[in-house]
């Protein structure tokens, strides 16, 4: 009887140490996470800068950019995933895969040939798993994506779109990502990438007229030269928007664990106090029967 | 009436505040910017900007990007902004 005393103290003082670590990962995401939204915030005015650019040159020149176009015949679409590098997020990275899933089979059900560029090491495990191509990867900095990993993801997604069909380019581009919106909310969300969808006088606000901008060299060229940079700067926000939701995701799924980890303990601690109590009542038990046994030979005798 | 000018980086805004002056090398050549100038929407090539503030300015060297000038506001704007270069110290 003793012995199931001992087993229960050793399972609670396993979970104690499983509570310690879920307590801590809880208080490391839950201050990243506001590092997360400053890098959020930190990079909205680059990218209201550059919107408003787009719209103004996009609306002088003529539209017929090779990245606002859309193609005529779409073969091939590109389907960027980000997902995390680590797990312990709760459904975080699957529910990611599951639209993006779903999103690959809508395109396949249009026959179009999906070609995916997978971020963060679980959607790359996924799809090992599954033995499928992957056109391209990236790993290592999903937490916290720095401006040149969204301008290497981005340079290499507007090259693949240069390229014909035929020589593994992509048609039209598609990003899924998870969508900050707030602290308990995060949603899976899919963007299409590319072709751009410009819309003229996006940068008007309050019926603020856009000036007449004069364009050195020329509105073609500006164009030309911010319509990369306006990608870049759509993959980096995706990436921030991810790393906000992968940190709260993480942080939610840390703190239930840290609170069934209370709820195992509270158990196990009432599970621990009846076996010692049965050990206590059953020692009585032997005592009292064997003082009985003595005294009622005694008095025989 | 003096400039406003907001410098921004892809992940950061760098500096901002009032100036005189901006000056900045495009893909034409180097331009100066003061207060009265007409809308501009222009590529800057890869150098060094310098903004002359009114409290103290800035020098920055940017691999590219673009600015643009309209009712005074200038906004430039670059995916990398290095501060404080060695040409900056030998210009002053």
């Amino acid at each position: 009887m003793a012995g199931q005393l001992r087993a229960y103290r050793r399972q609670i003082r396993s979970v104690q140490a499983t509570k310690k670590i879920t307590r801590a990962m809880e208080l490391i995401a839950a201050s990243r996470i506001i590092k997360a939204q400053a890098n959020v915030r930190a990079s909205t005015p680059y990218a209201r800068a550059l919107t408003r650019a787009v719209s103004a040159a996009a609306s002088n020149a003529s539209l017929d950019h090779p990245l606002i176009t859309e193609k005529p015949q779409v073969r091939r679409a590109a389907v960027l995933l980000l997902s995390s590098d680590r797990g312990l997020a709760g459904a975080y990275s699957s529910s990611v895969l599951r639209e993006g899933e779903r999103l690959t089979a809508a395109l396949r059900a249009e026959g179009k040939e999906v070609s995916p560029y997978l971020v963060g090491r679980k959607a790359a495990s996924f799809y090992r798993f599954r033995r499928r191509d992957v056109t391209a990867e990236w790993a290592g900095f999903t937490d916290s994506p720095r401006y040149e990993h969204a301008k290497e993801i981005g340079e290499r997604l507007v090259a693949d779109f240069g390229r014909e069909a035929a020589e593994g380019g992509v048609d039209e581009i598609h990003v899924v990502y998870t969508h900050f919106v707030s602290m308990v909310t995060q949603e899976p969300r899919v963007i299409r990438l590319l072709p751009l969808e410009v819309v003229e006088g996006a940068g008007e606000q309050d019926g603020e007229l856009m000036p007449l901008y004069s364009f050195e060299p020329s509105p073609e060229a500006v164009l030309d030269a911010l319509l990369p940079q306006y990608v870049n700067s759509r993959v980096y926000n995706c990436l921030l928007q991810a790393a906000a939701s992968e940190l709260a995701a993480r942080q939610r799924a840390m703190k239930s664990a840290t609170d069934n980890a209370d709820e195992l303990i509270k158990s196990l601690t009432r599970l621990a106090n009846n076996a010692r109590q049965a050990d206590i009542t059953q020692e009585i038990t032997e005592i009292v029967g064997g003082a009985d046994a003595l005294s009622s030979a005694g008095s025989r005798a | 009436m003096p400039l406003q000018v907001e410098l921004v980086a892809a992940d950061r805004s760098v500096w901002s505040g009032e100036a005189t002056l901006v000056r900045a090398r495009t893909v034409d050549g180097e331009i100066g910017i003061m207060a009265g100038h007409e809308p501009l929407l222009a590529v800057l090539a890869e150098g060094e900007v310098s903004v002359t503030g009114t409290g103290g300015g800035t020098t920055v060297h940017v691999d590219g990007g673009f600015f643009s000038v309209d009712s005074d506001t200038v906004t430039i704007v670059a995916e990398t902004v290095r501060e404080g270069t060695g040409r900056a110290a030998e210009d002053r």
